[in-house]
């Protein structure tokens, strides 16, 4: 079965481009523009891979991922986070809250599915 | 339909930065005008930071660096490093009008002058107050490289498995390289029930024995090597490449942060706007096979199927409802064209020495996406105009009694299935006489006319008209003002004047709801049907035979209540024979031109009142003088709308001596 990845940016670009790259690649993806829904449709649906922005409204990356870490269906679930190229601080703090890995954007399309590949089991 | 994925990421991308510089200026606007909070630099900063991650993506190098200079003084902003200051606000300002040239150009394939935004770029790093942005990492390098092999010691901390990192899956990465060798470590392993089950014990050894660089082991490692112990070293005892000594791991000290903002962004869909006009125009069919139904039903005695009519008339009702809705799908906020005015009142303002406030009221007001985005150039005209003929100088002002700041006043509302957009000054007003005199002297006018106040200020949309005594570079020479008008006809409106002399001027923009549907009147003149667009008739009449008056020359004007309406007789207008000629046998359906007053169009009867679709005639056969385009009727026959702006009867030149039109007809 196809794995299932979320991605969630407010930036409908970006949501699809990383659609559209996994896709092309065999995943199976859904998309949520900001943190708050994207932890009200995991709560329900949860899947195999969670990729997320960190500034965003409503509910940022960062707490997002916390949240998630706090839910036992998401305790062992490998969250990636989207980052900028100069933003340490914030990839420290999304570390912290419990993040797998992270992706600097803008990145290379066959770089998100290698590092799909290398954070699920 | 068939563009290719990336075609359409790059059309998202856009569209989407189109509304991010949107809702950059607005909130830009706020903060400039001391409104902003925390939440409107946040705000910014994420539109510019999405701008320029989506730019990163299809390598918009010129977009990136731009974004990233106003990103980074946003960050220090945000954290209140450095001020939001006025100064600050408005290199922001610079900055998403350079990002819009360029992604206007990106867009368009296009090309802006290189180096516009080095100036600016500049300013932003200058704007950082030293600060220096956050230091971007250092670009990795391969490192030093080994045909043997290295060696990796590896002790996981309990936040790697917290993370959900698996020490398995690094070793499956690290064997992408080559051969790997694992030697586990568990003598710190606890006895069972002294162990934490979150805890971390296990420790490994693992022996890569394959040519790789230490940026390739290390990239296996890279998001662990915080949460772990480890080392890494070369096989066959070369001296210690690298060691990576683990952090202390920050506690997570970070607080529940950012507030859920109450502000949710209204939930929206994307469409291609090439569907939803499939939409309007299948209503559009069945609007005109529901009054096809309505016509056959109407003949049907009602004993025979007395369900019928109550049914049709239902019909009607949802359908209407079903249009109206349809339609709301294609209308838009004016807020995205007056959301543009106030910097460039503010920027005029400064560039002319007034002092000037805006007031915007009905923002969100809405109406068809084509008016809007078609309103922006009259409006941004009429504005200029006001700003710069318009409101006086604090000096002029205060010398005449008034306050040293001027105020414009631009608002939108709907009216009985129109949009009112009034856009008002407290200025100088029209100046008659000036305008009088330079028609004349331009030869607009009969040197001896003698004309109303109204007729005075409707003289200013003649084309080439100019009173700015020196042309200034803000409002040109003025020459516009009959583009302006022309813009707003073309889009199915009107524009009106008033204005008192010391007091201001307003002009009043009235414009339909949508394009794609109109009531109109349905007339017939001979064996032909026309519809006249009901927003434009003042009223309907069956002249007296005494009410009406050749002219010298030809042609005949109706007297009505003192004035003298010249007529136009259709039937003639367009050569169709059997049309009624005698105006005294027809009726009169008097309707306000824009250009050139009222006008009595003769026609032989009234048939009805009722919706109709409007069918482009342009994009499927040709300009037709006269015709603004056409539709289908209830029974299935085809019927011209007459353009009325468009008309002009033959007797108005001669009658009406002094109109402006007929005047600059000549």
């Amino acid at each position: 079965m196809a794995k299932r990845v979320m991605t969630v940016d407010d930036s409908k670009t970006m949501r699809d481009l990383v659609a559209f790259t996994l896709r092309e690649a065999g995943f199976e993806v859904s998309e949520a523009e900001d943190g708050k829904k994207a932890l009200a449709a995991l709560q329900a649906a949860p899947v195999d891979v969670v990729i997320t922005d960190l500034n965003m409204p409503n509910m940022d990356g960062v707490t997002l991922i916390r949240s998630l870490r706090t839910l036992p269906a998401f305790r062992s679930t490998p969250i990636l986070m989207l980052t900028t190229e100069f933003d340490a601080a914030k990839k420290a703090e999304g570390k912290s809250a419990g993040a797998t890995g992270w992706l600097v954007k803008p990145f290379d399309p066959k770089k998100l599915v290698d590092v799909v590949n290398r954070v699920l089991g | 339909m068939s563009a290719s994925p990336l075609d359409q990421l790059r059309a998202t991308y856009f569209e989407e930065c189109a509304e991010l510089l949107d809702s950059a200026y607005a909130q830009l606007n706020a903060l400039h005008e001391g409104e902003g909070d925390g939440e409107t630099i946040h705000a910014l900063f994420r539109a510019i930071h999405s701008i320029k991650g989506g730019g990163g993506v299809f390598g918009f190098a010129r977009i990136v660096a731009l974004a990233h200079a106003m990103e980074t003084l946003l960050d220090l902003m945000r954290d209140g490093a450095v001020p939001s200051d006025p100064a600050r606000v408005m290199l922001v300002l610079r900055g998403a009008d350079i990002l819009a040239d360029l992604l206007g150009a990106e867009r368009s394939n296009g090309t802006v002058p290189g180096g516009v935004e080095d100036g600016l770029v500049a300013d932003l790093a200058e704007a950082l107050d030293g600060h220096g942005g956050p230091q971007a990492e250092a670009a990795p390098t391969d490192g030093p490289r080994t045909e043997a092999g290295w060696r990796i010691r590896f002790a996981p901390q309990p936040a790697l498995y917290r993370n959900a990192n698996d020490p398995l899956l690094l070793v499956r990465d690290l064997r992408r390289l080559g051969p790997v060798e694992v030697v586990a470590d568990l003598s710190r392993l606890p006895a069972l029930d002294a162990m934490d089950p979150e805890g971390a014990y296990c420790a490994w050894t693992f022996e890569l024995t394959a040519a790789a660089t230490l940026a390739q082991v290390e990239e296996v490692f890279e998001f662990v090597v915080d949460d772990c112990d480890m080392s890494i070293e070369p096989l066959g005892g070369a001296e210690v490449a690298a060691i990576v000594e683990a952090d202390v791991p920050a506690e997570a000290t970070a607080q529940a942060q950012a507030p859920a903002r109450a502000e949710m962004a209204a939930q929206s869909v994307r469409v291609d706007v090439a569907k939803v006009d499939r939409l309007v125009n299948l209503v559009g069919e069945l609007v005109i096979n529901q009054s096809m139904l309505v016509q056959m039903g109407s003949t049907l005695p009602p004993e025979v199927c007395p369900g019928l009519i109550a049914g049709l008339e239902t019909l009607s009702q949802h359908l209407r409802e079903l249009q109206e809705g349809v339609m709301a799908i294609r209308t838009q906020p004016v807020k995205s064209v007056f959301g543009r005015m106030p910097r460039l009142v503010r920027e005029l303002s400064a560039q002319l020495g007034k002092d000037i406030r805006l007031i915007v009221t009905g923002e969100g007001t809405e109406i068809d996406k084509t008016v809007v985005e078609q309103l922006a150039d009259p409006l941004t005209h009429l504005l200029r105009n006001a700003l710069d003929h318009g409101i006086e100088t604090p000096e002029q002002r205060v010398a005449v009694g008034k306050p040293p700041q001027g105020t414009v006043l631009l608002s939108a509302e709907q009216r009985s299935g129109r949009i009112v957009i009034v856009l008002a000054d407290d200025g100088r007003g029209i100046d008659r006489a000036r305008v009088l005199a330079r028609a004349k002297e331009r030869g607009l006018v009969a040197p001896d006319a003698s004309m109303t106040d109204s007729e005075i200020d409707e003289l200013i949309f003649l084309p080439g008209f100019s009173t700015a005594a020196a042309v200034s570079s803000v409002s040109g020479r003025g020459v516009g003002m009959d583009v302006v008008r022309r813009n707003i006809q073309g889009l199915g409106g009107r524009i009106a004047i008033e204005s008192v002399t010391g007091q201001g001027s307003r002009f009043i923009l009235s414009l339909p709801l949508t394009l794609a549907v109109m009531d109109g009147l349905v007339v017939s003149v001979g064996e032909e049907t026309y519809v006249v667009p009901i927003t434009s008739i003042v009223e309907s009449l069956r002249p007296r035979r005494a009410d009406i008056h050749p002219l010298v020359g030809g042609g005949e004007v109706l007297a009505i209540r003192g004035a003298y309406i010249p007529l136009l007789k259709l039937g003639r207008h367009f050569g169709m024979h059997g049309a009624i000629d005698d105006p005294a046998r027809g009726i009169v359906v008097i309707v306000e031109t824009d250009s050139a007053g009222q006008l009595g169009v003769v026609v032989d009867e009234l048939v009805g009142q009722q919706q109709i679709v409007v069918k482009s005639l342009e994009s499927n056969y040709g300009r037709i003088g006269g015709v603004s385009g056409a539709t289908i009727l209830g029974n299935g026959r085809v019927a011209l709308i007459l353009d009325v702006a468009g008309l002009s009867g033959p007797g108005e030149r001669l009658q009406r001596r002094t109109a402006p039109q007929a005047i600059a007809l000549q």
